[in-house]
């Protein structure tokens, strides 16, 4: 009974915002395939998106909340989607269900890609900021290499894999969402004021018996986890998987997720995730032929202006004004000032008082005062006996 | 077992030929405040170094109620009763304030939990969040900062985050509390208050305290046995007034007679 009491008291209908959203646009979509209303290019969008909020969630993990620069993304993802097709070919002859197969095979890609996580959080108990961000770079481009070069995995032409087909996005859909629970349910609970106390001062968190380098291998760890299963996803959806793919112009692209949706924030980078896989998507299929060298251009301005729209002081008032939030807070705060006009200027009143109270609390304050009364005293005292010698 | 909480037998360290400290005998009884003072440079803030695990001594052992810790790391120390605070405030500054002392929480065994347990949100999770959020609560509540417990640490006054770093620092259950330099910045009123703080903690939480200070009033005014500390030496060490008297510490401190 306790149990769900403690549930219901920590229930914030904020916190649970992104799980309803992402649930939502999985059943519309799902209903939109089964009736016949999407088309495969859209299921493919989808898909996209799907493995992007992962890879851009689990890297936020990283840099937003232990505040380590990882460069290296797209490596993890490369491991977990090589191992993952590779065991998904091996086992399609033994099990009929894709489904089964995909499950299976992200569980494996995760672990392994796991295991690299481990590696890879090592060195970083040792090197901070840029020097890690090196190693997580040249982790990336090795693992690509490596793979390039093994004849088991296809070499340079890559690994042919089995399509799932145009309903992949469905599970994809599913897998965000359990992550997202679990990162949050991690986030906000002492496990993850421990990684933010890390991040926010080292030194303090250390004098505070925080196991630092188990966290920081923790974090590595679940990260990779998780982009190694976005990578399985691709693996299902892309075929041949090709180590071309994993860049570290893909790295970058996750961290411009993470950066553009803000630090530290899971739904900011859901929502960059979205917005940048969609802008890459619209961008590859519209322009085709000569136009197709236009695409990076157009990508990289809308980058920018968004960035300095998001991060501009001198456009904060402009945000502000047209914000949905403070839209919001206008019309609640229109509709309450109806009903509740003189409570809340009584209440406006109260708090001055309170800050006046507050302002002569100040020590310094007194502390003038009472030198002044001091030195009054000293000029009577001084005057006294001065009269009484001029008598 | 032993009657001193801490004891220090010939502590010392050295970077490379440079003697931080060297030598160092400390012996700490339970409930003592405990003052540890000398000119800049002196190594105090190196000895803090060496208690709470941050530099690892060259020479000599210490003691925390009996138990050997020379040698172990940040955490072994932390879990096992010494809590420090920071001369240049170090509080998680992006935090609220209850967030600050709840990670001061975070390593007391009773208050553990699996990761895999969080993530899950089994049972133990809520139980766990539910009395740690009620302990720091309390703990907040003694230090008068129940009302700013939901603002960020760095919108406090400078003495309120003071007063949050030690509360942070208690928050660890340790058997010995180090302040560096607790009143450096503080007007002479913030310094009284503080002085009040200190004994404060000492009565009710039975704490033994070590502490830093320049502020000769604040030192002469609580703590009841001093160490002077010079070019890593000591120079004196015993009684408050018979040390503060000493013509050795005060040539230390001002400088030789003409």
């Amino acid at each position: 009974m306790a149990y769900f009491t403690n549930i219901k008291n920590s229930f914030k209908l904020k916190n649970y915002i992104n799980y309803i959203g992402v649930t939502l646009f999985l059943v519309i979509t799902a209903s939109m395939l089964y009736t016949g209303n999407l088309n495969r290019s859209t299921a493919n969008l989808i898909t996209q998106i799907a493995y992007s909020i992962i890879l851009a969630v689990s890297l936020n993990l990283v840099v937003g909340f232990l505040g380590e620069l990882s460069l290296g993304h797209a490596g993890f993802m490369c491991v977990g989607a090589y191992i993952g097709c590779f065991v998904a070919l091996k086992l399609h002859s033994v099990i009929s269900s894709p489904l089964a197969v995909l499950i299976i095979t992200m569980l494996i890609g995760g672990l392994v890609a796991a295991v690299f996580g481990f590696i890879i959080g090592l060195p970083a108990l040792r090197l901070k900021g840029d020097y890690l961000a090196i190693v997580t770079l040249a982790f990336g481009e090795i693992v690509r290499t490596i793979f390039k070069n093994l004849d088991t995995f296809g070499g340079a032409l890559g690994l042919s894999t089995k399509k799932y087909g145009t309903s992949l996005f469905i599970p994809a859909l599913i897998v965000v969402i359990i992550m997202l629970i679990l990162v949050q349910n991690l986030i906000r609970s002492k496990h993850g004021r421990a990684i933010t106390a890390i991040r926010d001062n080292e030194i303090a968190a250390r004098a505070m018996g925080i196991n630092v380098a188990f966290y920081k291998l923790f974090v590595f760890v679940i990260s990779a986890f998780f982009a190694g299963i976005a990578g399985v996803i691709y693996g299902h959806y892309a075929t041949p998987v090709l180590y071309s793919f994993f860049s570290y112009n893909y790295s970058i692209e996750i961290l411009v997720m993470v950066v553009l949706g803000g630090m530290g924030s899971i739904n900011g980078s859901i929502l960059a995730a979205v917005l940048i896989t969609f802008i890459n998507f619209q961008l590859t299929t519209k322009l085709s032929g000569d136009l197709a060298a236009l695409k990076f251009l157009i990508y990289a301005i809308v980058l920018i202006t968004i960035v300095i729209f998001n991060n501009a002081p001198a456009l904060q008032p402009f945000k502000e004004r047209f914000s949905l939030k403070g839209l919001i807070a206008k019309i609640s705060g229109k509709i309450k000032s109806i009903f509740v006009k003189t409570k809340d200027i009584d209440k406006e009143r109260a708090k001055i008082k309170d800050d006046a109270a507050e302002w002569k609390r100040i020590p310094t304050k007194i502390d003038m005062d009472a030198l002044l009364s001091v030195d009054v005293k000293h000029e009577k005292t001084e005057n006294q006996p001065d009269e009484k010698e001029d008598k | 077992m032993s009657e001193y909480i801490l004891e220090t037998k010939n502590l010392g360290i050295s970077f490379g030929g440079l003697k931080a400290v060297q030598d160092l005998n400390l012996k700490i009884e339970k409930k003592q405040l405990y003052g540890l003072i000398g000119p800049n440079g002196a190594g105090k803030t190196t000895v803090f170094n060496l208690l709470t695990g941050v530099y690892t001594p060259t020479t000599g052992e210490f003691i925390l109620d009996g138990e050997n810790l020379t040698g172990k790391s940040q955490e072994v120390i932390n879990h096992r009763g010494i809590a420090r605070t920071f001369q240049n405030i170090r509080l998680f500054n992006n935090m609220s304030v209850i967030r600050n002392v709840l990670v001061g929480l975070h390593n007391q065994s009773e208050f553990h939990v699996n990761p895999f347990t969080s993530m899950l949100r089994l049972p133990k999770h809520y139980e766990c969040e539910v009395n740690m959020r009620s302990r720091a609560k309390e703990l907040l509540r003694i230090f008068g900062l129940e009302e700013e417990r939901n603002n960020l640490a760095c919108n406090l006054p400078y003495g309120k985050q003071r007063k949050l770093e030690i509360a942070r620092a208690l928050a660890t259950n340790p058997k010995l509390l180090l302040l560096d330099e607790p009143a450096a910045g503080m007007n002479p009123n913030e310094t009284a208050e503080l002085m009040e703080t200190i004994r404060f903690v000492r009565d009710k939480f039975d704490m033994t305290i070590l502490l830093i200070e320049h502020d000769m009033k604040l030192v002469g005014g609580i703590c009841e046995e001093l160490t002077v500390l010079n070019f890593g030496t000591v120079l004196a060490q015993g009684k408050t007034d018979v040390v503060l008297n000493d013509p050795k510490v005060i040539t230390a401190y001002v400088g030789e007679d003409e």
